[in-house]
């Protein structure tokens, strides 16, 4: 019966590893399509305050940011001041940015860009109403502050 | 004669290649959620000195000064009883000339039945000198308010909480019925030291 005798092996037989890549593109192709680039550098402080009642950003694509705090670069002094992409930039600004980040975007999408104001929990509300204003006048006005999300119960615990 | 096979590639090395893109995707990707409160700003008025007027008694004026204290309804206020006061004062009071008027309304979606809703809005006015964490707080507060009233109208409609709601047309039938009436005055500077 040596006809079904199977030849054996000596010592442990080497696994195939043919399907390594495979596996590793798939984890690759995850990471690819999920990436989304940083964009800017963040030269303000930003320590969010916290709110409970927070809702999800969706369709990053159709949000423009715009950064509020005290510079990171103490030499600038300590006022807030307003980042607009990588700039520093002042109130009147605003309105250029917000034309152009609309312009950047689809004719269809236009009405459903969202402007999220990312800004240091001490910075003083002066600024920020400054630019609602402008967001207002700019015809921008589906705004969303960004906060970091804690349980109500947690919050008054701070 | 035998067939001539062609040279056969070595793919040993494609796993090295994808994994230095994959460790690039993994050190590159930022993961987080952007989280916040998502508010509409009111358009902007053409003419400023037009008014709309809306009863005294419909109004609830929450004030911020620049030191971060309340003043709500011209009594100091505190943020913890913040959510309690803005749900008390959206709730229903019959006959009562203390709280907003009430209007009642037929909701088709809801097979005619006639619902009583308050006409409410609650007004926030802050300082250019408070602070930003603050502003947050009592945005929270406010948000707060509004939607364990919407639970609370989910729960006697539909049974379960409006976060459990799944039907869009059932969502929209509470957001009509507990509508989020903030109000932003205009800016001014209301005083308090800057």
């Amino acid at each position: 019966m040596s006809k079904f005798k199977t030849k054996k092996g000596k010592g442990s037989a080497a696994i195939n590893t043919s399907s390594l890549p495979d596996i590793i593109f798939m984890l690759l192709f995850f990471f690819m399509v999920t990436t989304v680039m940083r964009e800017v550098t963040v030269m303000v402080k930003q320590n969010m305050p916290s709110a409970s009642e927070v809702q999800k950003l969706e369709r990053k694509s159709l949000v423009s940011f715009i950064y509020i705090g005290e510079p990171k670069d103490s030499q600038l002094g300590t006022n807030a001041r307003i980042q607009l992409n990588d700039v520093f930039a002042n109130v009147e600004d605003v309105p250029l940015f917000v034309a152009r980040e609309k312009e950047a975007r689809d004719e269809a999408d236009r009405k459903l860009l969202t402007t999220s104001l990312k800004v240091n929990g001490e910075t003083k509300m002066g600024v920020v109403t400054d630019v609602k204003q402008e967001l207002r006048k700019a015809n921008a006005l589906k705004i969303n502050y960004s906060t970091k999300k804690v349980k109500a119960e947690d919050l008054r615990k701070r | 004669m035998a067939k001539r096979s062609a040279p056969e590639i070595n793919a040993g090395s494609m796993a090295d290649i994808a994994f230095l893109l994959l460790i690039f995707f993994l050190v590159t990707t930022t993961m987080d959620i952007d989280t916040g409160i998502t508010r509409r700003l009111p358009p902007p008025i053409d003419n400023p000195d037009e008014n709309i007027d809306v009863k005294d008694r419909n109004v609830l004026k929450i004030l911020v000064n620049s030191h971060d204290m309340l003043l709500v309804d011209g009594k100091p206020g505190n943020i913890a009883t913040l959510k309690d006061k803005a749900k008390d004062f959206m709730a229903i009071h019959p006959n009562d000339p203390e709280y907003p008027e009430i209007k009642e309304e037929e909701v088709e979606e809801l097979g005619g039945k006639i619902v009583k809703l308050s006409k409410g809005v609650i007004s926030l006015k802050n300082d250019r000198g408070t602070s930003y964490d603050m502003y947050i707080q009592v945005q929270n507060e406010l948000a707060r308010a509004f939607n364990e009233m919407k639970d609370d109208a989910s729960l006697t409609h539909y049974g379960v909480k409006y976060t459990q709601l799944v039907d869009e047309e059932k969502m929209k039938v509470i957001n009509k019925l507990v509508p989020v009436r903030v109000s932003e005055a205009e800016p001014e500077d209301i005083g308090g030291g800057n």
